[in-house]
């Protein structure tokens, strides 16, 4: 049974890794759809909470699979989630900056760059949809997240200050 | 220190991290990590160290961008492959990567064993509120020069991969390889 949840979660975050243009966030979207929606391995709220505890932690954001994985399974799972969320776009990553010199000049190379960027755009936008569909559900909620997208647009505040605001009205029970 | 392993490709880069260098290197930018590490990244790399030029961080960093997977993960392989091959990359992966683990392995135990509570559940919640708010000026930086430039097919890809995850909740792989192939043969036609 703990086998078949590893190989299944295996099989899972590796079938992304090389789809995740513009990053573990952009894959946020499709985590959610399968976690919570199709496995049930989480609740809605379980998950957003991953990823609110993933912003707030140092390094990549792409450690939430490793919060999930721990969920799911323990430490073996955090081990699994991660490795195999990661794994595939290394490999990727050290193969292609072999080669990609040699490509300096191409026309395609552009084009594959160019093309892209809104692609990520998109699943970017589409992950602060999903999340806030499950987060934003009073007036309260969303003046939080319009202030602390016009303050991060604006100003180079350093986001762990916006993070204690929100966790502050979030304790006073407003949002 | 010394240089631990020979590089065995030229470069042009006045100095040579070893491997050790390398991995707590990497170690100090995923710990300052917090909102994006690739300003730490580029001043250790660029400024401190000078292991690389400017240009030539740029240009690594361009290609990490593009690759799937996140940017800055994406990066320390790319950096460490250039000066140490296998070893140099996993050298600079797993410091980037091992102590941040280590970190979330805690909170999600404290989480599991706390995560009832329900003030820690309002402060989360209010903490996703902001991260969400985050993730809009995100997608609104990324957005301005998409209508500058002359990309003006650019916006309805977006729209569309947006639909097609957040709304219908198709899986990204489907998404991905419906809409790639078209927004870069869109890209080479305009170029």
């Amino acid at each position: 049974m703990h086998g078949g949840v590893l190989a299944t979660m295996a099989a899972y975050f590796a079938s992304l890794s090389l789809f995740a243009v513009g990053g573990a966030t952009a894959a946020i979207p499709d985590m959610q759809r399968f976690i919570v929606d199709v496995m049930h391995w989480m609740t809605a709220k379980q998950f957003t909470d991953a990823f609110a505890i993933a912003q707030m932690s140092p390094g990549p954001n792409v450690i939430i699979v490793a919060l999930i994985g721990y969920h799911v399974a323990g430490v073996a799972g955090a081990s699994v989630a991660a490795a195999s969320m990661i794994g595939p776009s290394c490999v990727l990553a050290f193969v292609v900056t072999r080669v990609w010199d040699r490509f300096k000049e191409a026309r395609w190379r552009v084009a594959v760059q160019n093309g892209l960027v809104p692609l990520s755009l998109g699943l970017i936008a589409a992950s602060a949809f999903v999340i806030a569909r499950t987060t934003d559900h009073n007036i309260a909620a969303a003046a939080v997240t319009a202030v602390t997208a016009v303050v991060a647009y604006t100003t180079r505040l350093n986001p762990l200050w916006l993070f204690a605001a929100g966790g502050i009205a979030g304790f006073a029970g407003l949002v | 220190m010394s240089p631990v392993s020979g590089s065995n490709m030229q470069q042009a880069a006045p100095v040579q991290p070893g491997l050790a260098e390398l991995f707590v290197s990497f170690v100090k930018v995923a710990l300052s990590g917090f909102g994006g590490a690739l300003p730490w990244a580029r001043r250790m790399i660029v400024e401190q160290k000078k292991w690389m030029t400017a240009q030539e961080f740029n240009e690594a960093f361009a290609l990490a961008q593009f690759l799937p997977g996140p940017n800055v993960v994406n990066f320390s392989v790319v950096f460490g492959a250039r000066f140490g091959g296998v070893p140099g990359a996993a050298a600079a992966f797993f410091g980037l990567m091992l102590p941040p683990l280590a970190i979330v392995v805690v909170l999600a135990a404290l989480y599991a064993r706390y995560g009832d509570l329900s003030a820690l559940g309002r402060i989360l919640s209010g903490v996703t509120c902001a991260a969400v708010g985050l993730l809009i000026a995100v997608v609104a930086k990324m957005a301005m020069p998409l209508f500058t430039k002359k990309l003006d097919w650019a916006p309805l890809i977006a729209i569309v991969a947006f639909i097609g995850v957040a709304i219908l909740r198709w899986p990204l792989p489907y998404v991905f390889l419906g809409l790639a192939p078209v927004s870069i043969a869109l890209a080479f036609l305009r170029s």
